[in-house]
């Protein structure tokens, strides 16, 4: 009876903790919505907490780059797309290859450099956009996607190659010396035996780089001057400068620029769980 | 950039800097740990088996897929003061008037402190989940037998085996925490006058508001006493951990 009860209690305990997540999730999602369904964009200053008029028309002006500040919306919204998967594909490029070099390749004393890329953020990337920038100058990259790019791999791909070597960890070294065996070169076993077995791992590091390029703010902002340069977060944030900013646009651009990595996100889900695996426990 | 040490007694005799570093402090610590400590507890919760368990993980996921700019931007308007979305509710639910957020330095601080939750915490507990995921059935067979069920489970079994994650975990977003400029930047953005920044977003306001590139990387710098050796212990876990699994 008491067994009985206490299994009654747990559900309830999981349905309150479940609805309590709900809310905490869905809230700043909800207000983003309220904001950009409103007619004026003032609903903020209404103290409203349900669109007394929704209307799609603040998405209309988004789309059609029918504003000030989002005039070439679909131009920041390519550079923003090309940074990330820019981003994506050099990152999953060096970590695997780094990751593989150091962890399948027996390197004299390559414990010792193993773990040396975390090393990266002992100095966190919002401490080096000032050096950042003037590297670039000196580079000629000043205004240019690829130093975006270039920081954002440099801090995506330390914790790429750390993921990547801890899940590789799961593959038994003796399919390593049998494909050698079999005559097969380093190279061949990185593209026919690493590549495919690391694949959600992959995955999990593909999808962390992309968000982490969709993420980052003040690298675009201050590498990117031009307006046919920008990108969508700066134009976002842009909206902060005028005194009278209409906000429904504001939002409307944000939940826009929300949903590719939302989409690629849910698609990538499944493999997530399995590719994060920090090492794990082996018994 | 940051050589002279005249630039170091500079910082300390500027108020706001001596601020910034605590702000940062408490910041980094609570965060982190805050949501490290939750995102273990709720790694456990979702890795239940029920369908609306997994439905509720995709949508708490989403918090992490959001990208920063826009989700923080929202916070600041929830936040707004007494017409915003949070204090809206709170009088049309529960009748209490809310606080003005973005008045008192302390609520301003927190308010940051939750946003930089709100949007990492999916993503520690997703990694928590793997981890646990990875812990063999039998051994749980192996506790429950043992009498090893509910708290017991936890504090003997699971804990000791995901105590190395946990550490290394803690250290990478103690480092990624630090260094946090988007939160603070359009969450508070300061409020109220510049006493709610962190390290990160004070070295840019001395190098770009206030034109003194020198002094900001200065500011950020005087983190390093702290940020290397946690690197450094990070390098040793995984390398300890490597060897002991």
């Amino acid at each position: 009876m008491s067994h009985r009860r206490r299994r009654v209690l747990g559900e309830v305990a999981a349905w309150t903790l479940g609805l309590v997540l709900l809310v905490w999730a869905l809230l700043p999602t909800y207000n983003m919505l309220l904001i950009a369904l409103d007619e004026e964009g003032d609903t903020e200053y209404a103290g409203i907490i349900w669109p007394a008029e929704p209307t799609l028309d603040a998405f209309r002006v988004v789309l059609e780059g029918d504003y000030w500040y989002l005039q070439h919306f679909w131009l920041k919204f390519a550079n923003s797309l090309l940074i990330a998967l820019a981003t994506m594909l050099i990152t999953l490029v060096i970590g695997s290859l780094a990751a593989f070099a150091l962890g399948r390749l027996k390197l004299m004393r390559g414990w010792l450099l193993g773990n040396f890329p975390v090393l990266t953020y002992a100095v966190p990337a919002s401490f080096l956009v000032i050096p950042f920038y003037r590297i670039m100058r000196v580079y000629g990259l000043s205004d240019s996607l690829w130093a975006v790019i270039a920081a954002d791999v440099t801090f995506a791909t330390p914790y790429a190659i750390l993921i990547l070597q801890q899940y590789a960890k799961l593959i038994p070294r003796e399919f390593d010396e049998a494909a050698q065996i079999d005559g097969a070169t380093p190279w061949q076993i990185y593209r026919h035996l690493y590549l495919p077995l690391t694949a959600p791992a992959l995955a999990a590091v593909g999808t962390f780089a992309l968000l982490f390029a969709w993420n980052e703010y003040v690298y675009q902002y201050l590498l990117l001057t031009s307006e046919r340069k920008m990108t969508v977060a700066v134009a976002i944030a842009q909206f902060f400068d005028a005194d009278e900013a209409p906000w429904n646009y504001m939002m409307a651009t944000a939940i826009v620029y929300a949903l590719p990595p939302v989409a690629i996100f849910f698609a990538l889900r499944r493999w997530m769980v399995a590719g994060l695996t920090l090492g794990g426990v082996r018994t | 950039m940051a050589r002279d040490p005249a630039l170091y007694l500079e910082l300390l005799e500027d108020q706001r800097f001596v601020r910034t570093a605590i702000n940062t402090l408490l910041y980094v610590g609570f965060g982190v740990n805050v949501m490290m400590f939750a995102a273990l507890l709720l790694s456990g919760f979702f890795v239940r088996r029920q369908w609306w368990v997994r439905a509720l993980l995709a949508i708490f996921l989403l918090c992490w897929a959001l990208p920063a700019v826009p989700a923080f931007i929202s916070f600041h308007w929830m936040l707004i003061g007494e017409q915003g979305l949070l204090d809206s509710l709170l009088r049309e639910l529960f009748g209490i008037d809310g606080p003005i957020w973005f008045n008192d330095s302390w609520l301003a601080l927190a308010s940051n402190i939750v946003a930089h939750i709100w949007k990492w915490l999916p993503f520690w507990t997703l990694v928590f989940i793997a981890g646990r995921l990875a812990i063999p059935q039998e051994i749980y067979e192996a506790a429950a037998i043992d009498g090893a069920v509910g708290v017991r489970r936890f504090l003997h079994v699971v804990f000791p085996l995901l105590a190395n994650i946990y550490v290394v975990c803690t250290l990478l977003a103690t480092l990624w925490t630090v260094g946090d400029y988007t939160t603070v930047f359009l969450v508070s953005m300061g409020a109220p006058a510049r006493t709610s920044e962190v390290l990160a977003t004070l070295g840019m306001h001395y190098a770009f508001d206030a034109a003194q590139p020198e002094l900001g990387v200065a500011a950020v710098m005087s983190a390093l006493p702290v940020l290397v050796p946690l690197a450094l212990i990070l390098m040793r876990r995984l390398h300890a951990g490597a060897v002991e699994l």
